[in-house]
């Protein structure tokens, strides 16, 4: 099963290098990090999605706590929470489908935030699925390249990490 | 304040660490340093031959006194020596910090002489690594890695410091205590959960006390003692935990799993409570792990949360120091109101089994007067040495199993071995370590012809510091495990576990100045244990013993405990 976890850690050299060095040498399997200062320069927010039974993913968080620069882990999974991914979209606009691409932005409320003669490059942020229908849509069309994030995540409410 | 270099620092920062000794070599990027410690002189420095020597002497002296051991070498190749030494502490939960000389920060990245990405290559195998690129930071630094190696579960801690910030200056203000807002261990167990433990202790007619390294590690042999005998429990123990309960008690079964004794893995196998304390169900402990303790409820008592739920079902966790949390645990129990008569009624039907298993198959081998068993050269000396308080180390394969089995350890820190990593070359420098800490102790090595060769080198910093370090070597002129495998599983195809040539371990000692000793005839083992404990230096005895004698009970890899190859 799909978890995200966010871990609040150490901002200081190799304290990322840790926690990737955690995963591989431990057979766990990171599928997007996402990684920025929190309002504590002194302190990274990381948000780490995982697959795995409960079973693993109580041995990666326990494992990730055990980091001695690790400050905190949660599973925001668990509950109520909000998750985030960007994607930039290098996307073919030529004659005939540069208003179609126009019409797909319009529809799932993406920006284009470049232009040039023969391509649009779209935004478009949303959970992990929206981003894949977008994606799904616009290839046909032609996409030329595409710069993701992971996801980021946040708990719903009162609730902070 | 006055401002002091680097060095300095480092060595100030020692003594107030109470170190005492520090094992080492060293190299360009830690000359300074060197030249410090020289002129300062407080501190012992024993030179190794080799860095991986002087990581295991470290964790030696570390595993025997509960201090933390130190190390220091240079860069580059310097520092990648003490890897392996620093992975065998990592798996065993040893206390140490090793400092390591880097290049100047300058260089750093630049592939310069000498130079390495030592950070980088132990960060899966130490609790914690520090580069030091500011001199300012280097006393808050020290401070951390110690507490950080000695706190919690214990671990090696390594600082890597370029020769320019040994050299830079920086106020020296060294902190008495220190909190990191990161790294917590929690020592307290819950009360709740122990509560809980006690009824299922209530509850259980066929309990089994499986101990580990961490009831050697926090001290807690006496809370252990004064729990099994108050609730007549049976006790088995990993090999890192042996010592943690006296091996001569009646109700010690010995150690259990692939080289354990028969009636500990049938006692595991049906038991319906193990009260693990320490120990982490390591796959030489549990076997086929779907057909491990099937009928058993789990307590685990643990001071790492990561130990616990990792291979096993628990039922009743327990987070905390070993000692706080039996101390709590023996309360509760004596409170309970129940006597040591209902407990002695209570697991009457269940001795009477493990009896019974014991006598069926004790530690055993074919006696032979033609030749010379190991078993009985262990036996020989533990007859020889038991009223004597020794401390022995191992090597790793045969010579660390049939010790495991033969040699009774009473007392904790009397075995020292490379339990979770199997480190060969391991018991001699971790023997070097001991015999510092304990000059008038004896301390025997027991080796392998195979494994005393990866670091024999280290003869020549016994000699030097003249200590008296006793090795047992039993020569059967192969890789004796690896050798039972193949014969057991392999057609007895030796490859590469047979060798053609073997040096002349006499002669080896006797050109270190060391003395050598030597058995062929089962007549001369007791002259030659006699001659060489006796002897004040370091004296070698070796004893050409059966080729292809084997280790026994032997569960195969991957198999149930209870399908044990007996002898």
């Amino acid at each position: 099963m799909k978890h995200t976890l966010s871990v609040l850690v150490e901002n200081c050299p190799g304290a990322l290098s840790r926690i990737t060095g955690l995963f591989s040498g431990r057979g766990f399997n990171i599928e997007s990090l996402c990684v920025a200062p929190t309002l504590d320069p002194t302190l990274s927010h990381l948000t780490l999605v995982t697959r795995g039974d409960e079973f693993i993913i109580e041995q990666i968080i326990k494992q990730l706590n055990r980091l001695v620069d690790v400050y905190k882990v949660i599973d925001v999974s668990e509950g109520e929470f909000v998750e985030r991914e960007m994607a930039l979209i290098k996307v073919r606009a030529e004659d005939e489908t540069r208003a179609e691409v126009l019409r797909m932005c319009d529809i799932f409320r993406c920006k284009v935030v470049d232009v040039s003669p023969k391509t649009y490059t779209v935004e478009v942020t949303g959970p992990e699925s929206k981003l894949k229908a977008v994606i799904e849509l616009l290839k046909p069309l032609g996409i030329k390249e595409i710069s993701r994030t992971g996801t980021i995540a946040i708990v719903r409410e009162k609730k902070t990490i | 304040m006055a401002k002091l270099p680097g060095k300095k620092i480092i060595v100030e920062a020692l003594k107030r660490e109470g170190v005492d000794v520090i094992f080492g070599f060293p190299g360009g990027a830690v000359i300074d340093i060197y030249d410090t410690l020289e002129q300062d002189g407080s501190i012992k420095h024993v030179l190794v031959r080799h860095e991986q020597g002087a990581t295991h002497a470290a964790d030696g002296y570390a595993r025997a006194t509960g201090k933390v051991g130190v190390c220091l070498v240079t860069s580059g190749p310097g520092a990648t020596n003490t890897v392996t030494g620093i992975a065998t502490a990592y798996m065993d939960s040893v206390p140490m910090v090793v400092f390591t000389g880097q290049v100047p920060t300058a260089l750093i990245g630049n592939d310069a002489f000498q130079e390495v990405d030592i950070v980088g290559i132990t960060r899966p195998c130490t609790k914690h690594n520090y580069l030091v690129k500011d001199v300012k930071d280097l006393a808050r630094v020290i401070k951390e890695a110690f507490y950080i190696a000695k706190s919690g579960r214990p671990g090696p801690v390594l600082i890597d410091i370029p020769k320019d910030v040994q050299n830079a200056k920086a106020e020296f203000d060294y902190p008495d205590t220190i909190k990191l807002r990161s790294y917590n261990p929690v020592v307290a167990p819950h009360n709740k959960q122990i509560e809980r433990a006690y009824r299922l202790i209530e509850k259980s007619r066929r309990p089994v006390i499986y101990t580990g390294g961490g009831v050697v590690i926090s001290d807690a042999h006496n809370e252990l003692r004064a729990l099994a005998e108050y609730i007549n429990a049976p006790v088995t123990m990993t090999l890192m935990g042996l010592g943690a309960f006296p091996g001569t008690h009646e109700q010690s079964l010995g150690m259990l799993g692939m080289h354990g004794s028969y009636c500990s893995n049938m006692a595991m196998a049906n038991t319906d409570l193990i009260i693990a304390i320490g120990a982490r169900f390591d796959d030489r402990v549990t076997g086929k792990i779907e057909a491990f303790a099937p009928m058993a409820k789990i307590i685990h008592i643990d001071v790492d949360p990561t130990s616990i739920q990792k291979n096993v079902r628990v039922d009743v966790p327990i987070v905390g120091d070993c000692r706080e949390a039996l101390k709590k645990l023996v309360k509760v129990v004596k409170g309970s109101g129940l006597s040591p008569e209902f407990w002695q009624e209570k697991y009457a039907l269940w001795w009477e089994q493990i009896h019974a298993w014991e006598k069926r198959h004790p530690f055993a081998y074919k006696k032979d007067n033609s030749v010379i068993k190991p078993q009985y050269v262990i036996e020989k000396l533990y007859e020889m040495t038991r009223d004597k308080n020794p401390v022995i180390t191992t090597e790793v394969g045969q010579n660390q199993m049939w010790t495991a089995q033969f040699y009774k350890f009473d007392t904790p820190r009397t075995l020292i071995t490379s339990g979770g990593l199997g480190t060969m070359g391991y018991g001699f420098p971790a023997a070097i370590g001991v015999q510092m800490a304990f000059p008038d102790r004896l301390v025997v090595d027991v080796a392998g012809d195979g494994s005393i060769q990866m670091n024999i080198q280290e003869m020549a910093t016994a000699m030097e510091q003249r200590l008296p370090v006793k090795i047992v070597i039993l020569n059967n002129q192969f890789l004796g495990m690896v050798r039972q495998w193949q014969e057991l599983f392999y057609d007895r195809r030796y490859a590469a576990t047979s060798f053609q040539l073997t040096p002349d371990f006499v002669k080896i000692a006797e050109a270190y100045g060391a003395k050598g000793l030597r058995a062929t005839k089962v007549e001369e083992v007791e002259s030659v244990l006699k001659e060489g404990l006796e002897s004040d230096v370091l004296t070698v005895m070796e004893f050409a013993i059966a080729k292809e004698e084997g280790v026994f009970p032997m569960v195969p890899a991957g198999k149930a405990t209870t399908e044990m190859l007996l002898v």
